[in-house]
C-alpha cells in the first residue's frame, strides 16, 4: 500500500491524540479512530484527501448515530467508520437533506465500513452509522474527498 | 467513482422501515372502521413491526424530519474546510488562483474576536496559495498565521506548525501542505479549547468560510460556469455557523464586529439557499460576493469598531 510518510505521521499523531483536547479520548475511542483512519488511508492512494476532523461516540446494539455533514457538488466523498470490540458488524449509509437515502458504493468488513458517493447538489447530508451486530462499542467516523 | 477497486461493491439496500411503511400503507382504509378489538390488534401488529425494525437495526430508506433535526453537528466534521470548497470549484476547470490573492492584512489586531476571525481567513488564504502552487505565498501566509496564533496565546504545538508549513512549501509538497493547514487550524482550535477560549473556535471557522466563499464567488463571477456556481449552495451550513455564533457568551456576541458578522450571516443564509440541483445565476453569485465581501472588509479592517 502506497502512502506518504506525511500521511502516515498524520495517522499516527491523530491516533495517539497528542493535543490536550483529544487526551480525554478513551483507549477504545483511540482504537476506533485508528480503525477509521486505516480504512480511509486506503482511499488516499486514489487521490482522496482525508479530513483531519472526525466524530467519535458510542453506539448501543441495533442502534445508530446520525451525523450532519455539508458537501459540495462535484467532489467525491468516502465516509469511513471504525469500531472496536465487541462490535461485530457496522454499516454506513448516507441521506440527503430531505432524509432520502442516497445510493452509495459500499464497503463492509466486520468492525469497519465505508460509503462513497458524488453529490450532484451541494448542501447538507447525513451519515448514518449503525451497529448491526455485537455489543455496545466505540465508533469513529472520518471522511475523505477529492 | 474511482477508489473502489480495493473493495467489493454492494448495492444500497432497501431498508426494512421502508418495507414496513409500504406494508402499513397497503392496509385498506376499511381498517379504520374495524371494531375496537380488531383496531387494537392492527395497532399491536404495527407496533410489533416497528419494534422489529428497531431490533433488527436496519437502515431506513427515509429518515423523518425530527430525526434529521437531532443529528449530531460539530465544528470538526460538519463544517467543510476551504480545501474541500476549492477542490469542488476547480472540477470544471482550474480558476485563476493567483488572481484571488488579497494584499497583506494587519497582524497587530488587539481584539481577540477579530484575531480569531482573521486567523480563519488567513488559513483559507493558505489553501488558495497551495492551489496556486506558490511556495513563497504559502510561506508568507504561514508566517502571518503564526503571528496571529501567538497573539491569541496558543500552544507551542501550533507554533511548530509554522516550521512544517515552511518545509513543505520549500519542497513543493502541496498535498502535505493542505493537510498541514487543516491540522494547524485544528491545533489552534484544540488550544483554544484547552485555554477555555471555546467561543473563539467558531470564529475561526466563520472567518475561513467567509474568505473561502468570497474567493469562490469572485472566481465564478470571472468565469461563470453552472457547475462551479453550484458549490455556493450551503444554507444549512450558514444556518449552523449562525446558530453557533448566537450560542457564544453574551460578552463576546455583543462585541460590535461579532454582532455585525452575526447579523449579516442571517441575510447570507437566504442568498445561498438556491433550490437543490439548480445553479445560481451570475447575478445570484454577484449578490453573494458583495455580501461576503462586505463582512470581509469589516473583519480585516485595521481597527474594528
Amino acid at each position: 500500500m502506497k502512502m506518504s510518510v506525511f500521511t502516515l505521521s498524520m495517522l499516527t499523531a491523530a491516533a495517539l491524540s497528542l493535543v490536550p483536547a483529544r487526551a480525554a479520548e478513551s483507549d477504545q475511542e483511540v482504537d476506533a479512530r485508528k480503525g477509521a483512519l486505516d480504512l480511509a488511508g486506503a482511499f488516499s492512494n486514489d487521490g482522496f484527501k482525508m479530513r483531519d476532523g472526525h466524530w467519535s461516540g458510542s453506539i448501543k446494539p441495533k442502534d445508530h448515530a446520525l451525523v450532519a455533514v455539508n458537501l459540495y457538488a462535484g467532489n467525491q466523498y468516502w465516509f469511513s467508520v471504525g469500531a472496536t470490540e465487541p462490535a461485530k458488524k457496522i454499516a454506513v449509509n448516507v441521506y440527503d437533506e430531505n432524509g432520502k437515502q442516497v445510493v452509495t458504493e459500499s464497503y463492509s468488513s466486520g468492525d469497519k465500513a465505508a460509503a462513497g458517493f458524488s453529490p450532484t447538489s451541494s448542501g447538507q447530508y447525513y451519515v448514518w452509522v449503525g451497529l448491526m451486530e455485537g455489543g455496545e462499542s466505540s465508533v469513529c467516523l472520518v471522511y475523505s474527498y477529492k | 467513482m474511482r477508489g473502489l477497486s480495493a473493495f467489493r461493491k454492494k448495492p444500497a439496500r432497501r431498508g426494512v422501515h421502508s418495507a414496513v411503511a409500504t406494508f402499513l400503507l397497503a392496509i385498506p382504509p376499511s381498517v379504520r372502521t374495524l371494531a375496537p378489538m380488531n383496531r387494537l390488534r392492527h395497532c399491536a401488529l404495527a407496533a410489533f413491526l416497528f419494534g422489529c425494525c428497531a431490533v433488527i437495526g436496519a437502515e431506513p430508506a427515509r429518515l423523518p424530519a425530527d430525526q434529521l433535526a437531532k443529528a449530531i453537528r460539530s465544528d470538526a466534521i460538519s463544517i467543510p474546510t476551504p480545501g474541500e470548497l476549492f477542490a469542488a470549484l476547480e472540477k470544471p476547470g482550474k480558476p485563476n488562483w493567483i488572481g484571488q490573492y488579497r494584499g497583506p492584512i494587519p497582524t497587530t489586531y488587539r481584539n481577540r474576536a477579530q484575531i480569531a476571525l482573521n486567523l480563519g481567513g488567513l488559513i483559507a488564504d493558505g489553501f488558495i496559495a497551495v492551489e496556486a502552487q506558490d511556495s513563497q505565498q504559502v510561506k508568507n501566509i504561514g508566517t502571518d498565521i503564526i503571528k496571529l496564533a501567538k497573539a491569541l496565546g496558543v500552544s507551542e504545538n501550533v507554533l511548530s506548525r509554522g516550521n512544517s508549513i515552511n518545509e513543505f512549501a520549500e519542497g513543493s509538497e502541496w498535498d502535505a501542505l493542505q493537510e498541514e493547514l487543516e491540522a494547524t487550524q485544528n491545533e489552534v482550535k484544540s488550544s483554544m479549547q484547552s485555554h477555555r477560549d471555546q467561543d473563539l473556535i467558531i470564529l475561526v471557522s466563520v472567518g475561513g468560510w467567509i474568505r473561502g466563499t468570497q474567493v469562490v464567488s469572485a472566481a465564478v463571477m470571472q468565469n461563470y460556469d453552472e457547475r462551479s456556481a453550484k458549490v455556493l449552495r450551503q444554507p444549512a451550513l450558514v444556518n449552523f455557523i449562525h446558530a453557533k455564533l448566537n450560542d457564544i457568551s453574551s460578552d463576546l456576541h455583543d462585541e460590535p464586529l461579532v454582532k455585525e458578522v452575526s447579523d449579516q450571516l442571517g441575510g447570507i443564509e437566504k442568498l445561498v439557499a438556491f433550490p437543490p440541483g439548480k445553479a445560481p445565476t451570475a447575478e445570484d453569485v454577484k449578490k453573494v460576493n458583495e455580501a461576503v465581501g462586505k463582512i470581509m472588509d469589516q473583519i480585516q479592517k485595521k481597527e474594528a469598531k
